[in-house]
């Protein structure tokens, strides 16, 4: 089974999606990420969805998933990058995504990142970037 | 209405019903339909044969180009003879699930589409076939 790959940049956990995911490899990522996540203490997580061509229920139900195990986890979650016909498709299939936090593109979503992370303090002071922080 | 081209896939795991939406996603691309009606019929694609496999115990999909008066879509269908459904009104209202989905599946796929066809008999089976037309 192929899986998606997870890296760390500073205190952030970049996911980039870049294959025709199937049920099984979306529910191996969710775990890989909370494994992820509780060893390394990461503060965000950046879903990164440039290269995805669908979203449907089961990719819907994940994101909104990894921003709750995230949250148990003190991290917050940014989707970025989802194309246009992507997100008109999901408006009319009815998907919400309720609550999770979305971002143009990746520097963007960054930027969410450490200003949340910085408002909670858990980006430490004298690390602007919020990059060195891990 | 003539139509071309059937081709028949199995959806009896994970990978079918993503070899099967990429097979539609061709189709949709050989008659030219815009990116965003390419993106809708391969959405409702995933859902109708998620159901097919987790709802229906597995089945096949079947895709065709079709024409009517010089225009051309993609119909597809995604068959199964599992327990069919005994509740229509329920199974295609917005967010019912009778397992932990949240049951925008039909309702949604059926939004998604042009022509939106369930054909349905407890203890035999159900089969749904969509179509998305060229603008
Ligand atoms: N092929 C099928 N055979 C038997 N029952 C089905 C079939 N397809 C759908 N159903 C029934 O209809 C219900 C609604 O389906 P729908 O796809 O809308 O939602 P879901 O699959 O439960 O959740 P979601 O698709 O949002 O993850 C299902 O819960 C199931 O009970
Ligand atoms: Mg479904």
């Amino acid at each position: 089974m192929e899986r998606v790959p997870i890296l760390k940049i500073g205190g952030v956990l970049l996911v980039s999606i870049q294959i025709d995911l199937h049920d099984q490899s979306v529910l191996a990522l969710q775990e890989d990420l909370a494994e992820r996540i509780s060893a390394t203490g990461a503060h965000g997580v950046v879903i990164d969805i440039s290269a995805v061509e669908i979203v449907d229920s089961f990719i819907g139900r994940m994101f909104a998933t990894i921003a709750s195990i995230s949250r148990l986890f003190d991290a917050d979650t940014v989707v970025v990058g989802m194309r246009p016909a992507v997100a008109i498709t999901l408006v009319e299939l009815g998907l919400t995504l309720g609550g999770v936090r979305t971002a143009l593109d990746l520097e963007r979503g960054m930027r969410i990142l450490r200003v949340l992370g910085q408002e909670s303090g858990r980006i430490p002071a004298g690390d602007p970037t919020g990059l060195e922080w891990s | 209405m003539t139509a071309s081209g059937p081709e028949e896939l199995p959806i009896v795991s994970d990978e079918d019903v993503v070899r099967v939406r990429q097979a539609v996603r061709g189709y949709a691309q050989q008659v030219r339909l815009s990116l965003v009606d390419q993106t809708k019929l391969v959405t409702a694609t995933s859902e109708l044969a998620r159901n097919t496999l987790v709802y229906g115990g597995g089945g096949s999909a079947r895709i065709e180009v079709v024409t009517d008066n010089g225009r051309e879509g993609i119909r597809a269908s995604f068959q199964d003879e599992g327990p069919g459904i005994p509740d229509l009104t329920l199974a295609l209202a917005d967010g019912w699930s009778s397992g932990k989905g949240m049951g925008l599946g039909l309702s949604g796929a059926r939004r998604l589409v042009d022509e939106f066809d369930l054909d349905t008999e407890v203890g035999r089976g159900t089969t749904v076939t969509v179509v998305k037309w060229k603008r």
